[in-house]
């Protein structure tokens, strides 16, 4: 069995996001990157699974600029046994990254494809569904506990009322939550054999994929300040306050 | 089960100005010698905080066409300012009357982590192994007493010590010479010195602590590669520190503040004077209107020549800050750094080649223009023991009529934890409360620092003795490490009428401050897990 994940490179978790001062987006000039988070528990699945004799190949692939290679390089280094970079030098939306992922699921024939539930960047969650609309192919969504069965996955997710499990048939999509699993580090010895190993490089346009946006996006700003809090001095004034004042009861 | 090893023929400890510019070097010199580079960050440069303003000298030696590389040194100095401040007023200072040391017009306003960012590619392109989010936790030793390597720490350890399921042992890295360029007060840095006796007849080291923001600012306050320093308000005439205000490109000012470590009130805030500094209306005018858009602090060092320890030791050198090559009168420790860095690669491709001893480096050292420098600099910080005004009138006549060669070498006295009197002795200091606009408190501020420790790792702030924050410090310093620490790790709180002593580790920016100034030298900062502590952009 063949495992594809997608991983994507999004400003580190711990970076205080900045707004470009003519509101066209967020500063990323010196800022740190770093995969994004769910992504890692989505290679660190695979991995476990190639681990267990259940998979012999897991393949990361990304999407995005020239330094989007850390990123797949951070997922050799990890397990994965190769890596794909498709350049694209603009931003990308989901349904491109879904319509190439489809391209490169044509051409590697995965089993399954993983990859993080969303994006911490712009919080979508749109692609791992879109790319099992296109491939028509079976999805489970926000999966935080997986069993490779025979010719199908056990998959647990974290729904509002409690778990779900569902059985989907492989060929499958599974976009993974980050109670799935605890991701290794990266040792240094392992960090050096990912330096040897091949990560393929191609081209949006190689692929015929047409990456122009389809959202146009109108202006970025930050979220309003928050107010000082006040001190009330009995229940009363207080709800008289959340009534009168706040306007919620 | 055994640790796994790699061997190289040179590993270098930290990626500063020094260590990459010891890797840069032996890559010219040899192109086929081994070298890594250890960097405690999840990135180079992110744990670099410096004002700051770059003097070339080095550079220009060691890449002599750094500016057809694309290096992010761009904005020239192009004018300066000195200003002596008192509550509400301020005195220009003529720039003609500065020591020549504290002028300016041909260094650039640079950011230092973006250079080493910069420095790293060039290293890499060389063949220089590096990497991030590993720090050298140990240092291992041959049987014959020198220096073996380090091994890097173990990842995936919870509270109590235990393995947990992610963990991965570190390994051993095994050199021929291992290069010690942590930076000011390295934790391996500190156990060299002492087991080498490496400061044997040397004064103590003397630290500051320095804090940087960086303001994007109103159009019409910027004048880019414009550097302006300050002295006197709001610290009394005999706490040693001042102000920069560097104007760099992209509307931004790096604003900072430098307080000698050697203070002696126990209720000074460092982190509050800087506060407090930005209020006053000659600054304050150039900060209003702006936003504050990064912050983050670091000891430094500032006890120059006399308190300089041996470099060198059986198989390692021990270069920049972590010896302590900082030019005090010139506030400029960078190029120094490089300069050590690079007379390290020097000496160990011969050492490689003819089997020289290590201790050539001394010589080599002292022939070079950092030890012209810091000679010539080496009075001027112990003068300002005597208080502001005698300090500058003696660097006066030292700097300026003498050059820095009178025939005399002033001492320093007392290490930083020696100074402070006891909390009842000394005045209290009220500090005025942030306004959110021109000054914030510790936890606003360091919510932009990045800082994150993965939780549920060993607390890296270890206390000798845990009893001492209360029954000793408490009672009589009023507990200091409230205050020094610039990033709000250390709290007392009071459970049940009980006083407690809680160490917010997750906090710590990596400064090294407590373990200079505690006053038993009961805080030793070891490293956490790789990767912790601030995520720096472009300080």
């Amino acid at each position: 069995m063949k495992i594809l994940v997608a991983v994507k490179r999004v400003i580190d978790y711990n970076v205080q996001i900045r707004v470009k001062e003519d509101g066209t987006g967020v500063v990323t000039d010196n800022v740190k990157m770093s995969t994004n988070p769910p992504d890692d528990n989505a290679i660190e699945e695979a991995v476990k699974i190639k681990e267990s004799g259940k998979a012999n190949e897991v393949v990361a692939v990304s999407v995005g600029e020239e330094k989007a290679q850390e990123t797949v390089r951070k997922a050799l280094a990890v397990g994965a046994d190769r890596g794909i970079l498709v350049k694209t030098d603009s931003i990308v939306e989901p349904l491109a990254v879904s319509k190439i992922l489809k391209k490169i699921v044509e051409k590697e024939k995965p089993d399954l494809v993983f990859m993080g539930k969303q994006a911490i960047d712009d919080d979508c969650n749109q692609t791992g569904q879109m790319l099992a609309a296109l491939l028509n192919w079976p999805q489970a969504t926000f999966a935080s506990k997986i069993e490779v069965k025979d010719k199908s996955l056990e998959v647990t997710r974290e729904v509002d009322e409690g778990l779900e499990t569902l059985e989907v048939n492989i060929p499958a999509i599974v976009t993974c939550d980050l109670r799935l699993n605890e991701p290794r580090y990266a040792s240094l010895p392992n960090i050096m054999k990912a330096k040897k190993k091949p990560i393929e490089q191609l081209s949006a346009s190689d692929l015929g994929v047409d990456t122009k946006p389809r959202i146009e996006q109108i202006k970025v700003e930050e979220p309003p300040k928050r107010k000082a809090g006040i001190k009330v001095a009995s229940v009363e004034e207080l709800v008289q306050k959340l009534k009168n004042d706040a306007k919620v009861i | 089960m055994p640790r796994e090893t790699m061997e190289y023929d040179v590993v270098i400890v930290g990626g500063g100005p020094s260590g990459l510019s010891t890797a840069i070097k032996l890559k010219q010199l040899d192109a086929n010698l081994n070298v890594c580079v250890l960097e405690k960050a999840s990135e180079i440069g992110g744990h670099i905080l410096s004002g700051n303003v770059f003097e070339t000298r080095a550079l220009d030696e060691l890449i002599p066409n750094w500016r057809e590389l694309n290096s992010p040194i761009k904005t020239k100095v192009k004018k300066e300012k000195f200003l002596f401040l008192s509550k509400t007023k301020s005195l220009s200072w003529p720039t003609w009357l500065l020591p020549s040391v504290q002028k300016n017009h041909n260094n650039y306003i640079i950011s230092l982590a973006n250079l080493c960012r910069w420095l790293a590619e060039q290293a890499e392109t060389l063949g220089v192994e590096i990497f991030p989010g590993f720090p050298a936790s140990e240092i291992l030793y041959n049987n014959d007493g020198s220096v073996k390597g380090v091994s890097t720490q173990d990842m995936g350890i919870d509270k109590e010590g235990n393995k947990k399921d992610s963990y991965e042992p570190g390994i051993d890295l095994i050199a021929k010479v291992t290069v010690f360029a942590e930076g000011c007060r390295g934790h391996l840095g500190k156990q060299l010195i002492k087991r080498y006796n490496l400061n044997h007849g040397k004064d103590p080291q003397q630290y500051g602590i320095g804090f940087k923001e960086i303001w994007e600012i109103d159009e019409k306050n910027h004048e880019e590669g414009l550097v302006m320093h300050s002295a006197g308000w709001p610290l009394d005439n005999n706490t040693y520190g001042g102000s920069f205000i560097y104007h760099a490109e992209n509307k931004q000012v790096f604003l900072g503040y430098v307080i000698g470590l050697d203070y002696k009130n126990p209720h000074l805030s460092p982190f509050d004077e800087f506060q407090r500094f930005k209020t006053h209306p000659s600054i304050k005018k150039i900060i209003e209107g702006g936003k504050r858009i990064s912050y983050g602090a670091r000891a430094l060092i500032e006890g120059g020549l006399q308190s300089l320890p041996k470099m060198f030791m059986p198989g390692a050198l021990l270069i920049g800050c972590d010896a302590g090559t900082l030019n005090m009168p010139k506030i400029k420790g960078s190029h120094t750094a490089m300069k050590s860095g690079m007379i390290a690669g020097e000496v160990i491709c011969e050492h490689l080649k003819n089997k020289t001893d290590l201790s050539i480096y001394e010589e080599k050292f002292k022939n070079s223009w950092v030890y012209d420098e810091l000679f010539r600099a080496r009075n001027v910080k112990p003068s300002f023991s005597w208080g502001l005004i005698l300090g500058v009138i003696f660097t006066g006549i030292d700097q300026i009529l003498f050059r820095g060669k009178l025939p005399l070498t002033l001492k320093h006295k007392h290490a930083d934890h020696e100074t402070l009197k006891p909390a009842n002795e000394m005045p209290k200091i009220d500090y005025p409360k942030p306004d959110n606009i021109i000054t914030f408190d510790k936890t606003s501020s360091v919510y932009l620092t990045g800082t994150n420790h993965a939780d549920n790792q060993p607390v890296h702030l270890k206390l000798k003795d845990s009893n001492l924050p209360i029954s000793y410090n408490l009672s009589k310093y009023d507990e200091p490490a409230q205050r020094y620490c610039p990033a709000g790790v250390y709290e007392v709180q009071k459970e049940n009428d009980i006083n407690k002593f809680v160490i917010n580790s997750q906090n710590c920016i990596h400064c090294k401050t407590c373990d200079i100034k505690e006053p038993s030298q009961n805080i030793i900062w070891v490293t956490p897990e790789g990767g912790g502590g601030p995520k720096y952009g472009n300080m």
